[in-house]
């Protein structure tokens, strides 16, 4: 098996087949690449390694108790088919999981639930229900020396040990390899309305989306699109508008959808909101959001940065005055989409400087190859964090084997 | 002591007292130092009050430097601490050893900063969970988690336990709620994680330390997420002729897309003494009740307790009756709210914490009542019901020791029943002192040793609030 394990492609169908590959792999301290079913494989540095061990074989979904709001799923089942499943009893994933497909100019659809969470990648309604992370409730992995370990569990509250899914989520498969993970799950609203504002300046829309926020209508998602990015959705109004439009989201029952939106358009009556999306345009619009629809069909270096809402328009205007970019804010600016122009760095001095000044931090979520391994990929750490990262590190997997330097060099 | 034991303590240590107090006066004179016995008295125990153990001194520094300059030379000295907040664990969180510190954070209470554009609140650790809302109040905003002992605790535990409260259905418990930490390792070591902003670069430490029991570090700031405080909200009483009915009743309820903000369920000595204390008006004459409440303008709470009627109808109620006014509301809640107090002037009791899945309700109630004839003892019922947060109270007399022990092997029998049903040891109390010994109940050797393996990531001397969370025995093998 060694002899297989130096170069090659192994997607085992079990749990225990992985843990002895990356038992082995640690023993002859062979780097692996870890992968779900590939769809981000564009993104993050570059692993060093001509073995990959991959979870796409570990499908299947174990449990799913609908009046309990829990699922469970072997780490390479797809999304679209948890997806599918939830959709059938009125429930979704409401962290809304973003679908890099179409920007790393694949598919959408291609996501396993474990690389959902490896990346802990949300999408707009964060702001209200939480990231991927608050969303799984346990999960049972392969650390470093090959050890099946597993935490957390299939109830909503759990506080027993440390929550090691909190380390394992987001770490891009560098800590251990997932192979089943127990996800909270939540109705889906009878009733989504959109309202539109159309032709604001990037302060007056982090403004009004700030001003949404500050509501009891319980806004669930609040974007800014620049008039070349708004361009591209399909909703015909919106594409025919030729500005850039800020969009509110209200989901609830049908009557309590509408009374919300109604009393956020007198809250909004300076800026004019001159658009209601209904029920179907609404989940359509969102949609496109969810999948990045406004920055497919390019290869520009894409950038996604968490800031400071109130400062995020500001960070965006220093970029500008340098770099020609396009920009979605999201999160009511709390999360900005930022395309650069193709330059070898992708513009991380402006954007590193930036957020230097205004707090965050960023990843470039595409570029080229070359570009992604002579830059910082994700945003560097201060020294105590980076020393903590590398002992956290070690305490999952010593060998330094699991995907080493995808997030960080040395990681 | 019963069945539960603190490892012995270091002599060398103990014999040093005299000159650890004198050197740690003069690192930081600032700082409240108690070191009589009256003075220390205070702080031998915390919620869990089975278990005593005074310290050798207890330390209330006033900022991060001071929190820092003591963990340091406790670190180089070799003297382990034990922080505490308010002392409202529950688990035995904060109980002290013989050969320890105790760094409360009590005094540290300051608001720093209210930031209503961007929903957060920067806060010292040692304020309180309800000063956070109250402060945020006048702007019309609330900080979400809520635990019943949110007078008293402070945001420093609810990190350590990752507290949750009443209302975490709808808003999460505190690991959802918090932006930032500033946080001193056992070195002494100042670290700052997060920020005013969402998700924090790099691996999750947020999450990671949130939970972590006072065993990664003290927090001394926090960064927390305000929310919007809603238009309104109106709880409405369900009562059923069998617990089967109640829990059937809440899986209909959140089946049907309805997530209310709090489901509550008592039973019927619950609800007799909860009655007796607070005159809420709860029925007498049921077997178990529900307390829904949901949040809106009027006519959306209408519309969605009439919804929530309706679904109750199918499971036979014996009352049905939404709150009509404010006052109506307050009473209900007060009923609920001075439940463990009702109970405590009762009698002496261990609050179990145990979850499960929410469809094992009937089973896990059947289950309970047994264990605790079996064992002799009263058993009142109050929990979360929405998250399957058990919590019966184990009726019992602290005064006498062999009954002491009767009733925590009762609470062990009962939380192992829970991990049997699917579910886990505890869900906001944490393991403490009183669940240490039951991990291995819902663990196997490699969980517990891959978590104690992030414990030495961050004390890798084992020196913070160490007698926790893992079983004594074994240790050294890792």
């Amino acid at each position: 098996m060694t002899g297989n394990l130096r170069l090659g492609f192994h997607a085992p169908a079990t749990s225990r087949e992985i843990s002895d590959l990356v038992a082995e792999a640690a023993h002859a301290k062979i780097p692996l690449e870890v992968r779900g079913r590939g769809s981000k494989y564009e993104v993050g540095r570059w692993v060093q390694s001509g073995s990959v061990v991959s979870t796409e074989h570990l499908v299947g979904i174990s449990l799913y108790e609908p009046s309990e709001l829990v699922l469970s799923a072997a780490a390479g089942t797809p999304l679209d088919d948890i997806r599918n499943i939830l959709a059938e009893h009125g429930q979704h994933l409401a962290f809304e999981p973003i679908d890099l497909g179409p920007v790393l100019g694949t598919h959408p659809g291609q996501s396993s639930i474990g690389g959902v969470f490896a990346t802990n990648l949300s999408g707009s309604r964060r702001i209200q229900v939480g990231a991927a992370r608050d969303h799984l409730l346990g999960v049972a992995c392969i650390n470093g020396w090959g050890e099946p370990f597993k935490s957390g569990g299939r109830v909503m509250k759990n506080v027993t040990g440390y929550d090691l899914c909190k380390a394992v989520a987001g770490s891009w498969g560098t800590l251990a390899v997932m192979t089943e993970v127990t996800m909270k799950v939540l109705p889906v609203a009878a009733e989504t309305r959109t309202l539109l504002c159309v032709g604001l300046p990037d302060q007056t829309a982090v403004d009004v989306m700030t001003l949404c926020l500050g509501t009891p209508f319980e806004v669930s998602g609040t974007v800014h699109l620049q008039a070349p990015l708004a361009a591209k959705l399909s909703d015909p109004d919106i594409a025919r508008s030729g500005a850039a439009v800020t969009a509110i989201r209200v989901e609830n029952f049908p009557s309590a959808a509408r009374y919300r939106v109604g009393r956020l358009k007198d809250r909004l009556a300076a800026y004019s909101p001159a658009v209601e999306l209904d029920n179907a345009r609404s989940r359509a619009f969102w949609e496109e959001i969810r999948t990045l629809r406004a920055f497919a069909g390019s290869d520009r270096p894409l950038w996604r940065i968490s800031t400071i809402p109130s400062r995020a328009a500001k960070l965006v205007a220093i970029v500008a005055r340098t770099l020609d970019i396009r920009v979605a804010y999201d999160w009511s600016g709390g999360l900005i989409w930022l395309e650069t122009p193709p330059t070898s760095d992708a513009g991380t001095v402006e954007i590193r400087r930036a957020i230097a000044e205004f707090g965050g931090h960023a990843t470039l979520i595409r570029a080229e190859r070359a570009t992604r391994a002579s830059v910082e990929v994700f945003q560097p750490l201060d020294p105590p964090l980076a020393a903590l990262t590398a002992k956290l590190k070690a305490a999952f997997d010593p060998a330094g084997i699991l995907n080493p330097g995808r997030m960080y060099p040395g990681v | 002591m019963s069945l539960l034991t603190l490892p012995k303590p270091d002599e060398t240590i103990l014999r040093r007292r005299d000159e650890i107090i004198r050197q740690l006066k003069k690192l930081v004179p600032e700082a409240v130092l108690i070191t009589d016995a009256e003075g220390r008295r205070t702080f031998e125990t915390d919620a869990l009050t089975a278990y005593r153990c005074m310290p050798l001194a207890v330390m209330l520094p006033g900022s991060t430097e001071e929190v820092s300059a003591i963990l340091r030379y406790c670190h180089d000295n070799k003297i382990k601490v034990v922080p505490r907040g308010a002392g409202t664990s529950l688990s035995g969180g904060a109980l002290p050893l013989e050969d320890s510190i105790v760094l409360g954070i009590s005094r540290m209470t300051r608001v720093l900063s209210i930031d209503e554009a961007n929903r957060a609140a920067r806060v010292e650790a040692g304020i309180t969970n309800i000063a956070i809302t109250n402060a945020a109040a006048v702007h019309g905003y609330f900080y979400a988690p809520d635990p019943s002992s949110q007078l008293a605790c402070t945001l420093a535990g609810n990190i350590a336990m990752n507290s949750g409260g009443a209302h975490c259905l709808k808003y999460g418990v505190t690991v959802n709620n918090l932006l930032s930490v500033r946080m001193v390792l056992m070195n002494g070591e100042i670290i700052n994680i997060g920020g005013d902003y969402l998700d924090a670069p790099g691996y999750d430490f947020l999450g990671l330390i949130t939970g972590s029991e006072g065993q990664f570090g003290v927090v001394t700031e926090a960064t927390v997420r305000l929310l919007k405080a809603p238009e309104g909200a109106r709880p409405m009483l369900l009562g059923f002729d069998s617990s089967e009915a109640a829990g059937a009743c809440v899986a209909a309820i959140i089946a049907a897309g309805i997530v209310p903000v709090a489901i509550e369920f008592m039973d019927k000595p619950a609800i007799q003494v909860c009655e007796n204390f607070a005159g809420a008006g709860y029925p007498l004459d049921v077997e178990a009740m529900l307390i829904v409440e949901v949040e809106g303008s009027n006519d959306e709470i209408d519309a969605l307790l009439g919804t929530i009627a309706e679904i109750a109808e199918r499971f036979a109620p014996r009352v049905v009756r939404a709150s009509k006014s404010a006052e109506e509301s307050v009473s209900i809640w007060k009923g609920r709210k001075a439940a463990f107090g009702a109970i405590g002037q009762l009698s002496d009791y261990f609050c179990m914490d145990g979850v499960i899945p929410l469809s094992k309700l009937p089973e896990a109630l059947t289950e309970v009542g047994e264990i605790c004839r079996r064992h002799r003892f009263r058993v009142v019922n109050i929990f979360h019901a929405g998250d399957g947060n058990l919590h019966p109270l184990i009726l019992y007399n602290a005064n006498d020791r062999a009954e002491l022990e009767r009733a925590e092997m009762c609470g062990a029998e009962i939380l192992k029943l829970c991990v049997k049903l699917g579910g886990c040891l505890t869900g906001e109390h944490g393991v403490g002192i009183e669940k240490r010994e039951l991990m291995r109940v819902q663990f196997t050797a490699a969980d517990i040793a891959q978590q104690m393996r992030v414990k030495g990531v961050f004390d890798p001397d084992w020196l913070l609030n160490p007698a926790k969370v893992f079983p004594l025995e074994g240790r050294e093998r890792q």
